[in-house]
């Protein structure tokens, strides 16, 4: 462990004397400011909006107010907008999972001539900003007639860069002497990938099934660039409309962002070891 | 023998190339292409529509004299150093307590980590409502203990950008801390062992080996938070809208705002080019530092 950085930040903290109980004070104290706007948020979700700015801040409303969310529901179509994301997630989520593990295998696994120059290749779009390729993306979008349409979204972002470098990078730990042996088996190259090398992949394609869902859930600029009408907008969309056109209804903002936040937050107390795992793991690997 | 050899590479090609189908069709269409239309779009004057014209450097050379773009410019570099160096301190100290043999470390991770992955649209507009000039938490705050003029926070031209970069900050922190855990892990106890038999204290520890072993996590760290921090949209976008004025119009707003709101794709593709470059020349300059500074095991 960090023992050095543990003790250094421990002395900075109790003057020297290592007290844990100033840690836990510190740390307790620095995790509610980071949890802060989240509570009131919440709070302030359930609240009339006349009541949303009372101060000090009243963190359970007297009587709550659930019509906020009856309200937000019904403005901006929550379930529609909740449908559109969900199929966006799942859609480009498992495209990535398919096609970024099977081009991941051929760098990996495959000794073809043209392997590395092909893989500096995806490489080296990495390093190039979204906002570079957003306008010419938007124009071959277009020619392909394919705007307005989910089907925009769901082909910019199903074929990863990201995502091949991460399952490669995973593959290439997984000794040749499997493949190897497999093959003096009678597996096919296929049977290889999918018997063999996927399932011993599962902590990879957990971080990357974990990565992409929360990015396209999250993601703002890509629906806001293709989808201009309400019938086809997700969530960041719909938050964002409602925001912009009802300024002062606090209490329905407030409901509506706890609603685009909840699904991750769900999907994230149940699997926060691998978010935090998978995280880490890109990190290091990238 | 070498045909042999031939004939196998060939059947090594068409086995790759099936299972690299399908990915590389998308990769060459939508992102490959893309990116070398986009170098060639900033020679051409075309507002989307009607046929480009082509006028050689004139949206290079327009951009040398553009107010607006200087402007962006000077924004997206304020808010880089107002975001990353702040951030990597405050990760790195919080990721070193995190360390510690203590209880409720993962909790503690989790509410750190947490509005990392929670939608910055919504936790935008929650701190839009947070940093409310009259009626919002923070000021009403900041006037309970004594401060009578507190600041407008995003309604004010001279903090809309400190606001934003507050905000953004505590937003990445966690992410970076997780980042740094992860390396702070991989550095062997038997160095500290060797440091305390040579008499070393906790700061000589943590400036001689904490920071030199963990300097392969910190070059990454500061190269993606710096891009990233070029590339900050929604936050803006929702907060600000650019405003007040042009106090927040970084460059990748000002980039969609020239394509998508006036239809200057031309324009807007050769203000890409520019921030390409900038992406570029951190990159290549973090890797010359990296071959010279940074420690590696094995």
């Amino acid at each position: 462990m960090a023992r050095s950085a543990r003790s250094f930040a421990l002395s900075v903290l109790s003057g020297g004397r290592g007290s844990h109980f100033l840690l836990y004070v510190f740390l307790t104290c620095a995790s509610l400011v980071m949890i802060f706007p989240f509570l009131w948020m919440f709070s302030s979700s359930f609240k009339p909006d006349a009541d949303i700015f009372n101060f000090p801040i009243q963190w359970i409303p007297e009587k709550p107010f659930p019509q906020n969310y009856i309200h937000v529901w019904n403005t901006i179509h929550y379930g529609r907008l909740l449908f559109n994301t969900s199929f966006l997630t799942v859609m480009i989520t498992s495209l990535q999972v398919l096609t970024c593990t099977l081009a991941g295998y051929a760098f990996a696994k495959i000794p073809f001539p043209e392997s590395r120059i092909l893989f500096l290749g995806y490489l080296a779009t990495l390093m190039v900003p979204f906002q570079v390729v957003m306008i010419p993306q938007f124009t071959i979008i277009r020619m392909l007639g394919l705007m307005n349409t989910h089907w925009a979204i769901i082909f910019i972002q199903a074929f990863s860069p990201f995502g091949v470098f991460l399952m490669r990078q995973f593959f290439l730990n997984i000794p040749m002497e499997l493949s190897e042996a497999a093959r003096i088996d009678g597996l096919s190259e296929f049977g290889i990938y999918s018997r063999i090398i996927l399932p011993l992949s599962k902590p990879a394609i957990a971080s990357l099934v974990i990565f992409t869902s929360v990015a396209v859930w999250n993601d703002f600029l890509t629906p806001l660039i293709y989808l201009n009408t309400a019938v086809k907008w997700t969530i960041q969309l719909g938050l964002r409309s409602l925001f912009a056109e009802y300024t002062a209804d606090y209490g329905g903002v407030m409901a509506g962002a706890v609603l685009a936040i909840l699904p991750v937050l769900v999907v994230f107390l149940f699997l926060q070891r691998f978010f935090i795992e998978g995280i880490a793991m890109s990190g290091i690997k990238g | 023998m070498k045909t042999r050899r031939l004939s196998r590479d060939n059947r090594n090609r068409l086995t790759a190339l099936g299972f690299l189908a399908p990915n590389l069709l998308g990769f060459l269409v939508f992102t490959l292409i893309p990116i070398g239309i986009g170098i060639g779009m900033g020679f051409f004057r075309w507002d989307g529509a009607n046929t480009p014209v082509f006028i050689g450097l004139r949206n290079f050379a327009r951009l040398l004299t553009d107010t607006k773009f200087g402007n962006s410019m000077r924004v997206t570099l304020l808010y880089t150093l107002l975001t990353v160096p702040i951030t990597i301190v405050l990760s790195l100290f919080i990721a070193s307590l995190l360390t510690a043999k203590i209880r409720l470390t993962s909790a503690f991770r989790s509410m750190f980590f947490f509005p990392y992955i929670a939608s910055i649209v919504a936790v935008a507009i929650v701190w839009q409502f947070l940093y409310h000039a009259e009626l919002g938490p923070i000021n009403e705050f900041l006037r309970s203990i004594g401060i009578v003029e507190p600041p407008r926070w995003t309604s004010s031209k001279d903090t809309a950008i400190y606001a934003v970069a507050i905000m953004s900050i505590w937003r990445s922190v966690g992410y970076y801390m997780v980042l740094f855990i992860a390396g702070l892990v991989g550095i062997p106890p038997s160095l500290y062992e060797a440091g305390a038999i040579d008499g070393a204290n906790s700061w000589q520890k943590f400036w001689y080996i904490t920071l030199p072993m963990l300097s392969p996590t910190t070059f990454f760290v500061v190269i993606i938070s710096i891009i990233n921090s070029f590339q900050a949209f929604t936050p803006i976008y929702i907060m600000t809208g650019g405003g007040p004025g042009t106090a927040t119009q970084v460059l990748v707003f000002r980039i969609y705002e020239e394509a998508f709101v006036l239809s200057g794709f031309g324009y807007a593709s050769a203000m890409a080019m520019a921030l390409l470059l900038m992406v570029l020349v951190f990159t290549v300059f973090q890797f010359r530092w990296q071959e010279k500074n940074v420690a590696y095991m094995q």
